[in-house]
């Protein structure tokens, strides 16, 4: 449920509007509901809305987390 | 797509999968809920299935609100276009649910309603701004990732004091449907459902924060992690449960660090709260009626309440007779159990709620998973 | 007598009335100002209520098939209705393995409905007919009260000629045999969603709007045991697959990292909550080949091109099922099926 996708935030418009962008695909929409956004932030983006904030070094640990794990596994395969 | 296809990664899932694999108990079965449709949609729609130790079962909860909206509200909705001659938006998932006597919003649309798709709440806004000599509706579903901008809508309207707009509210709140599922006989009593986790939601998270989850580590006893609705997370999340099962823990644990923080986004819960109240008990197609599990317009805002408006009044209407909807919500049951899964009961003619939207376990199961119910030969 | 003076029609900012297909003068002149200047051949010239054709050369057969367009919006990145009504008749005769020869069109217009928007459909159908090679020999135009229709809808039939001994058909898929896919899928119906209301996004999605009989007579020169060929148009690649799976009695299973989509179909899909394999193709096709042929056809169709990022995406396997499956890139399994009604983006 709940689709919602990372993009990223190329323009601030008046009115609490901003241009995202994903893979080259621009949508304009609301920030209303994230305070002090700048052009560069990450917003997970909902029905048209920002959510919240996408912490691109969480992002980064959460894949090292992950990559970790194939890393062990070699160790105990090799 | 930077941090879609990051969490993608065939390779990093294959480490993940071996992963998994070492550190499930040797003799030990493990049964995790995911209660979102958007992390059965994912389990689904890239096989994370075949990645999984057989040890490892995965059972598809409530979370999809498509799918836990009842026939009544969605006849509301129809009334309202058919009989009041109103305009009726709402986003495309809703507009092919069956309602009454043969009736979706897309076949009320055919016999002359005004039923119109959007993408956004504020695209109902813009209507009702757009052509003022039309009542506009906006038919507001959602758990409550989808409730914020409904609340900001509301509030917006009531600023530019909009004559012809209203919201007939049907957000449902997650906690009280987890809970429901927890309280359930089969889960709490009979131990029929052994339930060892649950993979908590991911966007709902990110409006409510991890606090709200507490009470089932604490009161229940089950392990919750809250992941994000790609595979990677989803597989994350499973090797985080198995670590707390083995451990003996039973921890609220957050994995969508990238977008969840413990409080949430704070904003949004006041707006929420300065528009929205609880409802003291609201229907859940295949749950039954839970109480407070639901919110309704204030009565600050109630020019702006569809069911005060138009006076609507609730109207129960009982699924059909054979239909296995609330087992296999609750875990009892799986798709294949039902006896009108697969026959009467497919998503171009879909009889319970769990058909309704794609991310319905049985819909799930309908497009994504059917091969796996036969043994299917090689060429 | 005085020579009969009619004034000519306003195609700046005149509009259809019912006149215009009411079998009078009005008809007339809109019938040789608008289509007879535009499309203009030997056929339609003499007036006739049908056409004369030459019979296909002693062994060849006739194929022909009719498609009906309504689109919304009726312009949009990549092309308009009517080079697309041109390119989908001239397609569905083209997969069948046939020479496109002729086509017919018939024009539904709605009271109101601006001339000039008339006249740029019809020089945009024309420009695609004559690139093809493939004149409109004939056609009737009728006109509807406001509100009874949605501007323009145009039906075209084409007719081609089948050489001897060819037999495409999409009952021919056989186990082991491979997949091929001319290029990226979702193309079209990406860039008709962009440009709806509501769902509004900007990018540079252009419909693959094409005439493919010239991509189909290279790949049948190339490899003339190729059994099917369709063009996935409707319900995309995974309805196309699904109609050859049933009409073979065989399964298919796709191997997704290898399935071309273009990096802004995928990220629209993502917005939208939709799935590539089952939005509409409008220049594209879909081949099966015996697998040991599958190198020289891929390697014919990127030659052309329209073939340009031509892939094996799979293989034909024994199935009674006769379900389409796909490996994900992911590295686990799941089906493709066809699309459950009409496809609406998603929210959950």
């Amino acid at each position: 449920m709940c689709l919602a996708i990372p993009t990223r935030v190329i323009a601030l418009l008046p009115d609490g509007q901003a241009v995202v962008e994903l893979g080259g695909v621009r949508k304009t929409i609301s920030v209303e509901l994230v305070d002090d956004l700048t052009v560069g932030d990450y917003v997970i983006v909902h029905v048209g809305y920002a959510l919240t904030r996408l912490d691109p070094e969480e992002a980064e640990q959460t894949l090292a987390l992950m990559r970790e794990a194939g890393i062990d596994t070699a160790g105990v395969a090799g | 797509m930077k941090y879609v296809d990051d969490f993608r990664d065939g390779e990093i899932a294959r480490g993940l999968a071996a992963a998994i694999a070492r550190e499930v108990e040797p003799g030990r079965r493990y049964a995790f809920m995911e209660f979102c449709g958007g992390h059965t949609h994912a389990i689904s729609r890239y096989g994370v299935t075949d990645l999984l130790p057989p040890a490892v079962r995965m059972i598809h909860g409530p979370g999809c609100p498509v799918c836990v909206l009842p026939i009544g509200r969605i006849d509301q909705a129809i009334q309202l276009a058919l009989d009041e001659g109103v305009t009726v938006c709402s986003y495309g998932d809703t507009l092919r649910v069956p309602a009454s006597e043969g009736l979706s919003m897309l076949r009320a649309r055919a016999r002359g309603a005004d039923i119109r798709m959007i993408y956004s709440a504020a695209d109902a806004l813009a209507l009702a701004q757009r052509e003022p000599e039309r009542q506009v509706v906006f038919f507001a579903i959602g758990f409550e990732t989808t409730t914020p901008p409904t609340a900001l809508v509301i509030r917006q309207a009531a600023k530019l004091g909009l004559k012809n707009f209203s919201v007939l509210c049907c957000h449902v709140l997650t906690p009280p449907a987890i809970t429901a599922i927890l309280d359930s006989p089969e889960v709490r009593d009979l131990g029929i459902v052994p339930l060892d986790g649950f993979i908590g939601p991911a966007h709902v998270s990110t409006v409510i924060g991890t606090r709200p989850y507490a009470g089932f580590a604490a009161e229940y006893r089950k392990p919750v992690v809250i992941a994000g609705f790609e595979p990677l997370d989803v597989m994350q999340a499973i090797r985080m449960l198995v670590r707390q099962v083995n451990e003996g823990r039973a921890e609220v644990e957050n994995e969508f660090t990238r977008a969840v923080t413990e409080e949430g986004n704070l904003k949004a819960q006041a707006l929420m709260a300065e528009v929205l109240e609880l409802r003291s008990e609201f229907e859940w197609r295949g749950l039954g009626v839970l109480p407070n599990s639901a919110l309704k317009i204030r009565e600050r805002f109630a020019d702006f309440d569809a069911e005060a408006r138009f006076g609507l009044r609730y109207r129960p209407v009982p699924d059909h007779k054979s239909c296995d909807c609330g087992a296999i919500l609750r875990g009892v049951k799986v798709p294949l159990d039902c006896k009108l899964f697969g026959t009467v009961c497919t998503p171009e003619t879909p009889m319970g709620s769990c058909m309704v939207s794609s991310e319905g376990a049985c819909a799930a199961h309908y497009t994504y998973g059917r091969f796996r119910d036969i043994p299917v030969t090689a060429a | 007598m005085k020579k009969t003076y009619i004034r000519p029609l306003d195609l700046r900012h005149g509009s259809v009335d019912l006149s215009h297909g009411g079998g009078g003068r009005a008809m007339v002149q809109l019938i040789g100002e608008v289509f007879g200047r535009a499309f203009d051949n030997e056929w339609l010239r003499r007036g006739d209520d049908g056409a004369v054709l030459p019979a296909p050369a002693p062994g060849e057969r006739l194929v022909m098939a009719t498609d009906a367009h309504v689109v919304s919006p009726l312009f949009f990145p990549g092309g308009d209705i009517g080079c697309l009504c041109v390119h989908g008749t001239i397609n569905d005769v083209a997969v069948m393995g046939a020479r496109p020869l002729y086509l017919a069109a018939s024009f539904i217009l709605e009271e109101g409905f601006p001339l000039a928007e008339l006249a740029r459909i019809v020089a945009s159908m024309a420009a695609a007919a004559k690139a093809a090679g493939v004149p409109v020999v004939t056609g009737d135009t009728k006109v509807v009260e406001r509100g009874k229709g949605d501007g323009i809808f145009i039906t075209t039939t084409g007719l081609g000629a089948l050489p001897a001994g060819r037999e495409l058909s999409g009952a021919n898929a056989r186990p082991g045999d491979t997949v091929i896919v001319s290029g990226t899928l979702g193309d079209h119906g990406m860039a008709i969603m962009a440009r709806r209301e509501n769902l509004a996004f900007e990018s540079e999605i252009r419909s693959d709007t094409a005439a493919l009989h010239g991509l189909v007579a290279a790949a049948l020169a190339a490899v003339p045991q190729t059994r099917v060929l369709r063009d996935p148009t409707r319900g995309g690649l995974a309805a196309t697959l699904n109609e050859i799976a049933q009409q073979s009695g065989v399964g298919i299973v796709l191997d997704e990292a290898a399935i071309p989509v273009d990096p802004q179909v995928a990220a629209a899909c993502e917005f939208l909550g939709l799935d590539p394999l089952n939005i509409a193709n409008e220049g594209k096709l879909v081949a099966i080949c015996p697998a040991d042929a599958a190198d020289a056809l891929v390697a014919a169709l990127r030659a052309h091109p329209l073939g340009a990022r031509a892939a094996r995406i799979g293989e034909v396997i024994a199935d009674e099922h006769r379900f389409v499956q796909m490996k994900t890139a992911f590295g686990g399994r799941r089906m493709v099926d066809w699309l459950a009604g009409e496809q609406l983006p998603r929210i959950c």
